[in-house]
């Protein structure tokens, strides 16, 4: 079968976004809307360009986009107001025998 | 608008895509990106998995000041500077070691380049080898602490002097820790016609040896130990410095990262901290970071 | 118009009439006068738009030309020996990447010792970099190929820099009679550059990516067979040019008596000189024929097949020698005609780091060739017996 490849190893843009990178970590964020400010501080520490704060109808908080969030913990450990709290994701409670 | 994608390679709790977005959105993704071999090429741009929304050049390990000089002059040449900001991110082992011969030529020749200088203070992207920016008393893997040996021995080069010393328009350093200071200083950078250098502190997680969730804290513990002040030069004048309330002891910064962590049982880390310690004052004494009372 | 001028300024005035937007040099002896004229034309205000630099290193010199090139611009540098040597890394980079530059290396031979006299290993080192190389016997010819240049490397079937090698001294610093162009032929036989991909804010494009190895093959691949492209463009842009300025240069190879049993084989200057060798020689009633190589990357592989099938001897003049080997020409030479010629090879590296070839010294190697005082093999010519000794 034939592949296409660019001239010179030119890429396209932002074509990273094919890799879902959210299973790499072992925790997840989860934003606690009630204490969210929507300050948007996670938004701009967040490596991994992930969580944003969002408008939920009325309500405006910040949303974690786990197709990419890698569970680095980093929005938790800015946020003023500590509204993100890191979980264990399931697959990791496992219990030794 | 995203000008640097998710789904990039960086490890979790990198510096790194936090510096990157934090300049591309200040310019609104008007930028020419030019980039060295190094941590943030690899996680970035590999043929079919880019992650960058800006054009993007990567030629090799030492020259992305001459590249980019020669960016500007093509853009010049062709009457297209009015289409972006040419942006250099280097590492720091590309900047004040392999390629300082080309970042010193595009710094004389005053191109109108904005260079950052991406500094996780060491070659991360090999398995954290020692660079110019790597601190004393370091553990890297070229310069590892031992039986008799505590470490890196020697100083941090000063490359926010060396670039000053080029007369370039404006020069500054910063941190991850403080992306609105980064965005500041690149949104005033791109205002002075000429060469600008920028270097930010970006904490590398496997290397420093630090939780990702710490990243954040570790950078703002070396700002706040006066170990990496947060300055501001135009036209080889001192405009602007971070004040520190209450300065920390240098141990503070140093115990929270596996690198450093011999200096507190080693038969030569004290004299190593003391030596930190007096590399933290001195910064304040220079700088005259600590803010006084009357000052608050 | 024809103008009595030096080598340098042949070419620097023909990059010139090519309208280059990026022109970045750092000087080196025998280069230097080519950027010294270029410079003066910029200060002059005779390059229009262009930007000149003078760089901190040829290292960096051809690093801004990466950026200029990968920007859009069409982009010119001179160098030669150490200076092409420190930008190698920079030019194996620039090929993967398909980057049309231009440059000019006036061959010089490459230290230790240091020596700042004309040989050929300097462009010889970089054979393998995905550069075409093509090799001019005199001044007119490096005029007449700055326009040829630029005209293949922009080529879309091709896409790879393009190094035009002149030997250092005995072109550059000589003064010769030159049909300077004018603009219009030149403007007429080379459009304004257009870019196959650039970097644009339009469209954000990311040059230089790293290929893991399920893919960088096949970016190596697609060297190859833009090489193997450029050989048909190569001759269709000499034909051309053949038809616009009245001036036949030949195609890959240019071969003088072609029933010859015998033939000579060389590229750059010492051609000239070689020819009328050849030419006494077959007034003696020899069977001795010239083959001047002009296009030495991609190696003219068909051409050398053809024109040494019925050949018996091949004298085979390299200026350079891969240590442990024999001349780089040699080698090519004895690989690409292997299976096609029985032709016994006789390679002989001569007039390393300005090695003075007079005439009776040329003579006398083809002459003991011909008259079959030799075995075929490797050795130099033109050195003194001698013995190293440790001081």
């Amino acid at each position: 079968m034939k592949i296409k490849i660019n001239l010179g190893a030119i890429s396209e843009p932002m074509q990273s976004e094919k890799l879902k990178t959210g299973d790499w970590g072992t925790h997840y964020p989860v934003v606690d809307k009630e204490k969210c400010t929507a300050c948007k501080t996670c938004e701009q520490y967040c490596p991994d360009l992930c969580i944003e704060v969002e408008e939920f109808g009325e309500e405006k908080y910040a949303a974690v986009d786990y197709n990419y969030c890698k569970g680095c913990g980093i929005c938790s450990s800015v946020c003023p107001f500590e509204a993100i709290k890191m979980e264990l994701k399931d697959i990791f409670k496992f219990e030794v025998c | 608008m995203k000008y640097f994608g998710s789904g990039h390679g960086a490890c979790p709790g990198c510096g790194l895509p936090i510096a990157v977005k934090t300049v591309l959105n200040a310019l609104d993704g008007k930028v020419f990106a030019v980039n060295s071999t190094g941590c943030l090429e690899i996680i970035s741009s590999q043929y079919g998995k880019n992650a960058w929304n800006v054009p993007y050049i990567h030629s090799l390990f030492e020259n992305p000041a001459a590249v980019a000089a020669g960016v500007e002059a093509a853009l010049k040449a062709l009457k297209r500077k009015d289409e972006g900001y040419v942006v250099v991110f280097a590492g720091d082992g590309a900047t004040a070691d392999i390629g300082i011969g080309t970042l010193s030529g595009a710094f004389d020749r005053n191109h109108d380049i904005l260079y950052i200088c991406l500094d996780n203070e060491a070659y991360q992207n090999t398995g954290h080898q020692q660079s110019g920016l790597t601190p004393p008393g370091e553990s890297t893997t070229t310069t590892p602490a031992g039986k008799v040996l505590p470490g890196k021995i020697g100083g941090k080069k000063d490359m926010i002097s060396i670039a000053v010393a080029h007369g370039i328009p404006y020069v500054a350093s910063s941190s991850v820790g403080y992306v609105a200071d980064i965005r500041r200083k690149v949104k005033k950078a791109v205002k002075f016609e000429g060469a600008k250098y920028i270097q930010i502190h970006s904490p590398c997680v496997t290397g420093w040896g630090i939780d990702g969730e710490m990243s954040i804290k570790v950078a703002r513990l070396a700002v706040e130990t006066a170990l990496y002040p947060l300055v501001e030069y135009e036209y080889g004048k001192l405009t602007s410095v971070r004040k520190i309330k209450e300065r920390k002891p240098v141990e503070e910064y140093l115990k929270q990262q596996r690198r450093f962590r011999h200096l507190f049982k080693h038969p030569k880390g004290k004299e190593m901290i003391e030596m930190l310690q007096k590399f933290a004052d001195e910064n304040a004494e220079k700088y005259g970071l600590d803010l006084k009372k009357d000052e608050e | 118009m024809k103008q009595v001028v030096r080598g340098f300024y042949s070419v620097a005035y023909a990059v010139k009439l090519c309208k280059p937007n990026v022109i970045c040099a750092y000087p080196i002896t025998p280069q230097t006068e080519i950027v010294e004229n270029l410079a003066a034309m910029y200060a002059n205000g005779e390059l229009g738009d262009a930007e000149y630099i003078t760089a901190e290193s040829e290292f960096g010199a051809a690093s801004m030309l990466v950026g200029a090139s990968a920007a859009g611009a069409r982009v010119f540098t001179a160098t030669c020996s150490q200076g092409l040597i420190l930008m190698s890394e920079v030019l194996f980079n620039a090929a993967g990447m398909r980057l049309p530059i231009v440059l000019v290396n006036t061959n010089r031979a490459l230290s230790a010792p240091l020596s700042i006299w004309n040989d050929h290993q300097d462009s010889m080192a970089m054979r393998d970099a995905g550069i075409m190389q093509v090799y001019v016997e005199n001044n007119q010819e490096a005029h007449d190929m700055i326009p040829q240049a630029y005209k293949v490397a922009e080529n879309r079937k091709v896409l790879l820099p393009f190094m035009i090698c002149m030997d250092g001294y005995k072109l550059t610093h000589a003064y010769e009679p030159v049909d300077l162009l004018d603009q219009e032929t030149v403007d007429s036989f080379l459009p304004p550059y257009e870019p196959a991909a650039y970097m644009t804010t339009r469209k954000p494009l990311a040059f230089g990516c790293y290929a893991p190895p399920h893919i960088y093959m096949e970016f190596r691949v697609a060297m190859q067979q833009a090489m193997e492209r450029a050989r048909d463009v190569m001759l269709e842009v000499y034909k051309e040019w053949a038809e616009v300025s009245g001036r036949d240069w030949g195609g890959h190879i240019v071969v003088d008596y072609p029933d010859s049993k015998i033939f000579v084989v060389a590229m750059g200057s010492v051609v000239g000189l070689l020819r009328k060798v050849v030419e006494e020689l077959r007034n003696e009633g020899l069977s001795v024929g010239l083959i001047k190589i002009r296009t030495f990357r991609p190696f003219p592989i068909d051409e050398l097949r053809k024109a040494l099938k019925d050949a018996e001897r091949v004298v085979a003049l390299d200026r350079s020698v891969s240590f442990g080997y024999e001349g780089p020409v040699s080698i090519e030479l004895k690989s690409a005609i292997y299976g096609h010629s029985s032709a016994e090879v006789y390679s002989y590296t001569v007039g390393l780091g300005g090695r003075d070839m007079p005439k009776d010294f040329l003579e006398g190697i083809i002459r003991d060739v011909v008259e079959g005082k030799e075995k075929p093999g490797f050795a130099f010519k033109g050195h003194h017996d001698f013995e190293e000794v440790v001081p």
